[in-house]
């Protein structure tokens, strides 16, 4: 008879077993902040729908103390979820060939962080000069 | 050994099929001199606290693949992780996560030898060809689109890394996938149709939530993790391929 037993280890918790797990959760969680955030943005589309009165009640809004808070909140959440996705895209996309060389992780991150960057600053700047 | 060693705690946990209902932690006070790494403690404490501590090991260099342990926590090879960076903590040596513990430090790893074999792990020529018609040549780009893939030694550190595969042992898993992909991308091969059958199934890559740990731990730079979510793009293209052409992708 086999004298087999093989011990099956609970997987409750995992996630709080290793800093790298924390930091996974945290990561995934902050795409709660970027969904947030479209949603204030759909409230305003509807809104923008519903005729002036109510689009300009919704603009009111958005300026409150606390609508600014939120949306510093947001935006911290937007920024570190958008960091630490660009963070793993070295292992979640092709190897780029540059010159025959695959390029390297930090390169890659790098580059796509400053492109997020660019791309965020351009829009900022576009919306800025048509609210003026 | 010297008379001026140092002595480091290692807490084992410690499981025996026979006689216990579940693991439990015991610890030995180990002398220990600076050449020395895990694995040779943990061979201290068989050779004088207690014969029946069970664990794998081979090479001692790293290159065999059996002597996964997690070391605090961390999947590592025990042969390659010295005790004197752990000294004068207590070090806190258990068998490799996500797998069912056969006895002490040795794991269960017949899930993944079914594996292994699953994904056809040899190449299966386009066209065969007889001797005389000589080899099949590949030029250093072919060559070097599926070298890093080869580097694994099976050790499963990327396993003990990966939760999801703890949360479902179904998953093909890293390493598997790495090896895969190597020959999915050997220009010598023409099997990949029937691989990504796999690929796509339900134990294929989209088990992965690119936690991407697995590449981290991996002590021969394999980078399974870009191996499994570069399939999950060929998966993808595959199942929209078969819209375009009756031919393109597989099932
Ligand atoms: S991919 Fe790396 S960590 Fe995984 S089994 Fe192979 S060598 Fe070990
Ligand atoms: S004993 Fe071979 S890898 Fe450690």
């Amino acid at each position: 008879m086999s004298k087999r037993k093989p011990y099956v280890r609970s997987m409750d918790g995992w996630w709080k077993k290793n800093p790298y797990f924390v930091e996974y959760m945290i990561h995934e969680s902050t795409a709660l902040f970027v969904a947030a955030y479209c949603l204030v943005l759909l409230v305003g589309v509807i809104r923008l729908g519903q005729g002036e009165a109510a689009w300009n009640g919704w603009l009111a809004a958005m300026q409150s103390p606390l609508s600014v808070l939120c949306h510093l909140v947001l935006l911290a959440g937007a920024v570190y979820h958008t960091y630490s996705w660009f963070k793993i895209l070295p292992i979640t996309m092709p190897p780029v060939i540059v010159g025959g060389k695959k390029m390297a992780p930090e390169a890659l991150t790098g580059t796509a962080l400053a492109v997020a960057a660019a791309a965020g600053l351009a829009l900022l700047a576009l919306v800025w000069r048509i609210a003026l | 050994m010297s008379e001026n060693h140092k002595i480091i705690e290692i807490e084992v946990l410690r499981y025996n099929p026979e006689s216990d209902e579940e693991p439990h932690l015991e610890v030995y006070k180990v002398p220990f001199t600076d050449d020395m790494s895990v694995l040779q403690g943990a061979q201290y404490i068989k050779d004088n606290f207690d014969g029946s501590l069970t664990f794998r090991w081979s090479c001692r260099m790293a290159i065999c693949g059996s002597c996964g342990m997690m070391i605090n926590g961390i999947p590592k090879l025990s042969c390659e992780t010295f005790l004197r960076d752990y000294y004068p903590n207590r070090i806190r040596i258990e068998a490799l996560a996500h797998f069912p513990i056969e006895k002490d430090l040795v794991v269960d790893l017949s899930g993944f030898i079914e594996k292994l074999e699953a994904i056809q792990p040899y190449i299966i020529p386009k066209e065969p060809k007889t001797l005389a018609e000589g080899e099949y040549l590949q030029t250093p780009k072919e060559f070097n689109a599926y070298i890093q893939f080869t580097s694994c030694i099976n050790c499963t550190l990327c396993y003990a890394a990966c939760p999801q595969f703890g949360l479902n042992p179904d998953f093909i898993g890293p390493a598997a996938m790495a090896l895969l992909h190597r020959y999915n991308m050997d220009s010598r091969d023409g099997a990949s149709a029937s691989r990504m059958e796999l690929v796509a199934s339900e134990e294929g890559v989209y088990n992965c939530s690119a936690v991407g740990y697995c590449s981290e731990v991996c002590p021969k730079h394999v980078d399974p993790a870009s191996a499994v979510n570069i399939n999950k793009a060929n998966a993808a293209k595959d199942y929209f391929l078969r819209f375009l052409s009756p031919k393109g992708g597989s099932k």
